[in-house]
Order: structure tokens, then C-alpha cells, then sequence
């Protein structure tokens, strides 16, 4: 009798014949060794004489030290903003302050390469995604906003519209500098003074940032920086000279904000969290929708909002994406972020890294399937693995959770309106991304799906004329676009 | 008729499944943004000068030229610690010139055939070129494909021309060059590689283009091409070998077309049996950056001997 021969299934390799050597970015990022804190036009000691550490996600090495602001700090800079803004800014021909933002966008691009690396040092963020995205980003959107400042009134044509006066913003850690930009370029060329505080763990662009308001001769006291942790952002946010807040960051922390500005004559914006449904139809162009799950989920290593960390595929198709996904994983460099060949960096933070830990702890715990590739990690550093879960069900914590970290989470779907069912089953609705052939389906699904964006056989394609924004948790208002412009103004 | 073979081409591309055109150059431009330094620069440019088949198709070609072609391939550069190159392509009535220079050396002698590059010639003296370059010790045959009936539907006279074709080269090794400028659309380059894969043998070739026309290889149709091996690959266990040809002049062009390779197939095509360029000029300009790497100075371009500029 015949012995039945079982052949092996082909694989592929990917192995270290072709080794890149490393190729570090070295330029310097001229860093000072002491942040002040940047109010009214000139750096300034906090008046508590309190200083923070901020360190290097990738190798935990201190990289300077950081102002904390107090609420004395903060009513100083917001009494500045104020100033500035009666005096200066707010009666300044809007052509003229154009000229500013336009000055401002040039002094980025100038000095893109050392923000770059100062991004990726402070972040984890791989060096290319500073360099391409980040930080043209930044600039891009204050080109944007500048060409606006002079033509408000062709905003709303019929509308009366005037600036409210000092905002104050808050930023998160996972896109310092660029949503510095995406808070005060709008607000600028409305004709707002701002005060910001940039995130806890990443200050040093926002305060690099002030250098660049000095070199463009920007007025003093229009743009303000107070860094500092969760108690300075509650200062700026209940001043009551900020008559404008915009917040960005998590759902839980946009509460709190909410609820103590409940009663308040205060306008807001929030963006917050999100659990993005990225949908992949059987008719899809599997190879370009699995790049852009890729990149859907592991761009800046999963710390994005609307990071498309919930992948519904559907179940003719599911398997085959799932060994594909595998296989693109399997040649992500995971590493250095420093290294221009780094597809992959840091987590931002130990917290972090720890709350990714315990939800993909939860994930194998409730039964979901794991898959990581087998990159090795640095030993230093804050370092997490792309992980893939296969099997997830909806009733999952990682299916439900923002995990904010490089962790997707697959599941199957039959119909349309089974997809639909499941994406829009989340507190959350911020983005969503629909892989199809067929134009019709994907219309109907835009409409369908509640999300404030839906790509349409793309992913995470941003651009400063687009309104970026939320459904539910996810937060209320735009940015970006005319409509993210007008949450800058108010009926005089 | 029309509808009919309008619909075998449609049932073709379900099949085979689509390709998004924004999609795979986004893809194709992360590969020109990795940085190869030191050792691992120097390990590629050398792999490609040796996956290089050394081209030279003009009318004026002559036993002459084939000859010097024929000492470049087997030694670049003088002195210089690099590989020859995988073979060396001519026209078919060149074909017996360059076996007299490489018999006994490990530089093949591949020659274009089937009426290159339009393919415009009747089936039966197609098959005549290849049968007399294969006499005259052509050890591999670059073959067109029939565009005309590819695009007017007629998908299974492609293929059968293909495997008379595969017929006719006997032992020879194939390379079905889909002229991919003229099959246009993604979707197309797509059905047209598995059209071809589905008849071939192990180590066969699938090839971009000619280069006769305006547009030749780049990195998207490359990448297309990449994948639909892959998936062949994995779905047969058939592994077919890819040659983008045309266009490729810089060392630095070839670098990005290899790393979609180890990004996409894998270690084992990093090799001349799974992988090669078709060009010339590439030669020298790998040559200079070679040198470059050793030494740390450029040289001129006068210290390196004549590649031939036809393609």
C-alpha cells in the first residue's frame, strides 16, 4: 500500500542573510538641559522652583529636566494671553496675523530635522514618522490656518464672527508637536491667545516650539506654555479668563473636564478616545487593505485615537487576512527609534506600557487567540510587541477598551449589516475604514457607520483641510477644516 | 464575443483577486525610505551586480560588441572583488557570438525571442526563434506575451502560446515578459503573472517589460508582480522567479527593487535563480558605489570599462 505523503506547506523566510547594519539618525537636536516654562514672551522659572525629569521611552536615560507649572504659574500666563490679546493680537488686522502663522510654518520646516529628532528622543516615535509625518504635519497646518486668518469672513458668509478671547488647550503625548499645531494655528488665525500644556512625558517641542514664537517676533504673551501634569491642565482649564477650552486626550480625563466646567458659559471641544472598526469586505484588494491594517494599528505604535484597533474581516476572507497579517508583521522592525529603518519605536511610558500589558493579559485570559512576531526587543526601554488576537468576540475587553497601544483585535462578520451592527457597538466613534471594491458599498456604509471619519480603502490620511473629530465618548466639535476654524470663533 | 471574453477576464480578476493602485505605491515608497549602511549596503550592491543579465538589444549589436559584453559580464571590473554577472542577453542571431565567450564560465547566455519586443509575428516563426536560439545554446529564452489578445479578452490563447513556447525551450529556463506598460491597469499586470505562473516550471521567470517602450519596470508593477508569486507560491509550493527589466540604471534603484524582495518573498530570492535585472548601465553604477564603499572616494566614470547603454 501507498504511503501517503503529506507535503510540506510552503512558507516564506525572513531571515538575517540580509541584515541592515544600523543607521542611526545623529544630528543634533539642540536641547537645553533646563526647560522653563514659556510665558509672555520670555522663558521663566516656575515660582514653586519645581522642576520634573522627562526621559527617553527608548532607553530610560533623562533628557532634561521640565518646569512644573503651579496655578499661580498658569494665572500669570493666562493674565498675559489676556493682555495680549486686548492690547495686541485680538484688534491686529487678520492679514497681518497671517503673516505670523506664515513665518511660524517656515520656522518649522527650518528647523524640521532638529524637532524631528527632539520628538522621537522625548516620544519613542520611530525617527521616520517625525521626519514624514509629524513634523510637516505641523507645519502643513499652520500654512493652512495662515491663508484663513485674513479671509474670516468668508467663512461663514452671512455670519458675524469674532475670537473669544485666551483658550486654553490641552495636548496629549502621542503627537506632541503636531497637535500643538492643530490647536494653535486654529486659534491664532482666528485671532485667540492661547495657553497650552503639553503632555506630562512629552514637553520639550512645545517648549522648543516657544524658541520658534520668539524667533518669528511673535507678540508677547499670544502664544503661552505651561508644562506640568494633571493639576496645571485643571488650572488652565478653570481660569476664568480661558473662555475657550479644547481638549485632547482620554475619554476619562475629558469627563472629569466636563463635568467641572458643567454650569460654565465656557465653550469646548473634546477629542478623546476611540475604537476604531477598520471593515474588510471579501471583494477587497486584500494586500493593500492588510498594509493599511498595518499601518492602521501599528502606526506610532498603536498610540493613536483613531487608530484602527478593531479589524472586522469577513468570514469568506478572514483567514486569509489573518495569515497575510502575519506575514507582514513578521518584517516590521521593531527597535531603536532613532534608527531610520525602525517601522516600530517605543511605548511613550512605563504607565503605558503597563496598561497595554494588562489588557493584552486580559485578552489571552478571556480566551481571544494571541499572535506577536518574533522580533527581539531591546533590553532597556519600554518596548511591546505588535500583537495580533484572532477569535475576539464583542463582548472582550479588548474588543471594547481603548487599548492605545500596538494590540488588534479581529473579528469575523457575515453581512453588511452584521459589519455595521459591529462597528457601531462601541462607546466610542471617532474613525472607521471600509475595504471594498465596490463604490456603492462603500457610500452606504459612510452613512451607515457612526464615526466622524470613514476611509474609504485607506487609512489614517489626515490633512489640515479635512474636520477630524467624534461620535459619542469619542468627543464633540472638529478639527482642521473650516469647521475645526469656527469652534475658534463666537457670535460677538 | 466581446461580452464573453470581457467576462474572462473579469472572472479572472475575482480569481485572483485586485489590486489597489493607491494602495501598493504607498507600499512600494516605504521601501525607498530604508537606510542601508557599512556591511549591509555593500552585501547588496554586490547581490545585484550579480543577478544582473548584461543587455545589449539595438540593431547595430555586433559579434564585436557581444564579445566585450560578453568580458564585462564575466569579469566587471578588473581588480575589484565582484561577482559576474547571471547572464548575458542578446538578441537570438547574436546567440551562438556569446556562447563562444561563455562556455565553461557560470555566465548564461539568455536571448530575447518570439519576434521582440512587439511579439508581432505569426505563432509558428515565433516558435521557429526560439527552437534556433535554443540550437545556437541560448540557456534561457525572454519571451512576450501576446498583449494584443491579452486585452481584447482572449486569456486562454495567451496561455497556450505561452506553454508552446515553454515547449519549445526545452531545457531552457523562460521569462515571460508581460510588458506591463502596455497591459496598463494593476489589476491586469496581476491576471497576466498568474496567466503565465499557472504553465511554468520551477524557476521559471515572469519579467516586466522590454524595454522598448516608454515605461518599464518600477517599483509598483515590481511589487505586484512580488506578490502574485507569493501568493502562487503559497497556494502550489511552485516557487516562479521574478526579472524587472528596464529603467533600472542606478544603484540605488536597484537597492529599493531588492528590498521589496527580502520584504515581500523572502531570503530564499535573494539570489540570481530567483531574482534578476534586466540592464547595463546598472553595472557600472553598482561598480562605483562597490568602489566607493571599499575605497571611500568615487571614482570617474572613465575608470570603468564600457557597459553597453542599449537598454
Amino acid at each position: 500500500m501507498a504511503k501517503k505523503i503529506t507535503k510540506p506547506t510552503p512558507e516564506l523566510v525572513f531571515g538575517d542573510l540580509w541584515e541592515f547594519d544600523p543607521a542611526p539618525e545623529t544630528a543634533d537636536p539642540k536641547l537645553k538641559k533646563r526647560y522653563d516654562l514659556f510665558i509672555n514672551g520670555s522663558f521663566v522659572p516656575p515660582r514653586s522652583g519645581k522642576y520634573f525629569p522627562t526621559i527617553n521611552p527608548a532607553n530610560e536615560t533623562m533628557i532634561a529636566d521640565i518646569a512644573q507649572a503651579d496655578a499661580a504659574d498658569v494665572d500669570v500666563a493666562c493674565k498675559a494671553a489676556q493682555k495680549a490679546f486686548t492690547s495686541v493680537w485680538g484688534k491686529m488686522p487678520g492679514k497681518e496675523r497671517g503673516k505670523y502663522l506664515y513665518r511660524i510654518a517656515r520656522l518649522l520646516q527650518d528647523h524640521a530635522r532638529e524637532f524631528a529628532i527632539a520628538e522621537t528622543l522625548d516620544g519613542g516615535k520611530p525617527i521616520k514618522e517625525s521626519r514624514d509625518f509629524d513634523i510637516p504635519m505641523a507645519a502643513a497646518h499652520f500654512f493652512y490656518h495662515a491663508g484663513w486668518a485674513d479671509k474670516l469672513e468668508y467663512l461663514a458668509p452671512g455670519r458675524q464672527l469674532a475670537p473669544h478671547g485666551v483658550v486654553g488647550q490641552v495636548i496629549p503625548w502621542n503627537f506632541p508637536l503636531l497637535m500643538l499645531a492643530w490647536k494653535i494655528a486654529p486659534a491664532l488665525a482666528a485671532g485667540n491667545c492661547v495657553v497650552l500644556k503639553p503632555a506630562e512625558t512629552t514637553s520639550i517641542t512645545a517648549l522648543k516650539f516657544g524658541e520658534i514664537c520668539q524667533e518669528a517676533g511673535l507678540p508677547n504673551g499670544v502664544v503661552n506654555i505651561v508644562s506640568g501634569a494633571g493639576e496645571t491642565g485643571a488650572a488652565v482649564i478653570n481660569h476664568p479668563l480661558t473662555t475657550k477650552v479644547a481638549f485632547t486626550g482620554s475619554t476619562e480625563v475629558g469627563k472629569i473636564i466636563m463635568r467641572s466646567l458643567a454650569g460654565t458659559e465656557k465653550k469646548m471641544t473634546m477629542e478623546l478616545g476611540g475604537k476604531a472598526a477598520n471593515i474588510v469586505f471579501d471583494d477587497a484588494p486584500l494586500d493593500q487593505a492588510v498594509e493599511a491594517i498595518v499601518n492602521g494599528i501599528f502606526f506610532n505604535q498603536g498610540h493613536v485615537c483613531c487608530a484602527g484597533s478593531r479589524l472586522l474581516v469577513q468570514e469568506s476572507v478572514a483567514e486569509q487576512v489573518l495569515a497575510k497579517l502575519k506575514r507582514r508583521i513578521a518584517v516590521l522592525r521593531v527597535g531603536d527609534p532613532m534608527d531610520k529603518n525602525t517601522d516600530h519605536g517605543a511605548i511613550n511610558s512605563r504607565e503605558q506600557l503597563a496598561k497595554i500589558t494588562e489588557l493584552v493579559k486580559s485578552g489571552v485570559a478571556e480566551g481571544a487567540e494571541m499572535h506577536q512576531s518574533a522580533c527581539r526587543l531591546p533590553t532597556k526601554g519600554f518596548f511591546f510587541k505588535p500583537t495580533l488576537f484572532s477569535g475576539v468576540s464583542m463582548s472582550h475587553r479588548i474588543a471594547r477598551e481603548e487599548i492605545f497601544g500596538p494590540v488588534l483585535s479581529i473579528l469575523t462578520f457575515r453581512t453588511l449589516e452584521e459589519a455595521v451592527e459591529k462597528a457601531n457597538n462601541t462607546a466610542f466613534g471617532l474613525s472607521a475604514g471600509v475595504w471594498t471594491d465596490k463604490g456603492s458599498r462603500i457610500l452606504k456604509m459612510s452613512t451607515l457607520l457612526k464615526a466622524g471619519v470613514v476611509w474609504a480603502n485607506t487609512y489614517n490620511k489626515f490633512d489640515p483641510t479635512s474636520p477630524f473629530g467624534g461620535y459619542k465618548e469619542s468627543g464633540f466639535g472638529r478639527e482642521g477644516g473650516k469647521q475645526g476654524l469656527l469652534d475658534y470663533l463666537k457670535q460677538p | 464575443m466581446l461580452l464573453k471574453s470581457h467576462a474572462s477576464l473579469r472572472r479572472f480578476i475575482d480569481d485572483v483577486g485586485t489590486v489597489d493602485a493607491v494602495g501598493i505605491e504607498e507600499r512600494v515608497a516605504k521601501f525607498t525610505t530604508r537606510s542601508l549602511k557599512k556591511k549591509s549596503k555593500l552585501f547588496g550592491l554586490k547581490l545585484a551586480a550579480s543577478m544582473i543579465d548584461l543587455t545589449t538589444l539595438e540593431g547595430k549589436d555586433t559579434a564585436g560588441k557581444v564579445a566585450s559584453l560578453c568580458k564585462k559580464a564575466i569579469t566587471p571590473h578588473e581588480g575589484m572583488d565582484v561577482p559576474s554577472t547571471a547572464a548575458v542577453c542578446v538578441y537570438s542571431s547574436m546567440v551562438r557570438h556569446a556562447k563562444r565567450h561563455l562556455v565553461g564560465t557560470n555566465v548564461k547566455v539568455a536571448s530575447v525571442a518570439t519576434a521582440f519586443p512587439s511579439g508581432q509575428a505569426p505563432l509558428r516563426t515565433r516558435l521557429a526563434e526560439v527552437r534556433a536560439a535554443v540550437g545556437d545554446g541560448a540557456d534561457e529564452i525572454d519571451m512576450v506575451i501576446n498583449r494584443g489578445a491579452f486585452l481584447t479578452g482572449e486569456l486562454s490563447l495567451v496561455q497556450d502560446e505561452i506553454s508552446q513556447v515553454l515547449e519549445a525551450c526545452g531545457d531552457a529556463t523562460l521569462k515571460v515578459i508581460l510588458e506591463t506598460s502596455e497591459l496598463e491597469t494593476y489589476d491586469n499586470i496581476r491576471v497576466a503573472s498568474f496567466l503565465a505562473m499557472r504553465v511554468l516550471r520551477p524557476g521559471d521567470f515572469v519579467k516586466t517589460s522590454t524595454g522598448k517602450t516608454s515605461a518599464n519596470a518600477t517599483l509598483g508593477n515590481n511589487q505586484v508582480m512580488l506578490e502574485a508569486i507569493r501568493d502562487f507560491y503559497l497556494e502550489t509550493g511552485i516557487p516562479i522567479s521574478m526579472k524587472p527589466a528596464g529603467g533600472i540604471r542606478t544603484a540605488k534603484q536597484a537597492l529599493h527593487f531588492l528590498i521589496a524582495v527580502k520584504e515581500t518573498l523572502g531570503d530564499a530570492w535573494l539570489n540570481n535563480t530567483r531574482y534578476r535585472f534586466g540592464a547595463s548601465s546598472l553595472l557600472n553604477d553598482l561598480l562605483r558605489q562597490i568602489e566607493k564603499e571599499l575605497t571611500g572616494a568615487y571614482q570617474a566614470p572613465w575608470n570603468f570599462s564600457d557597459a553597453t547603454e542599449g537598454y
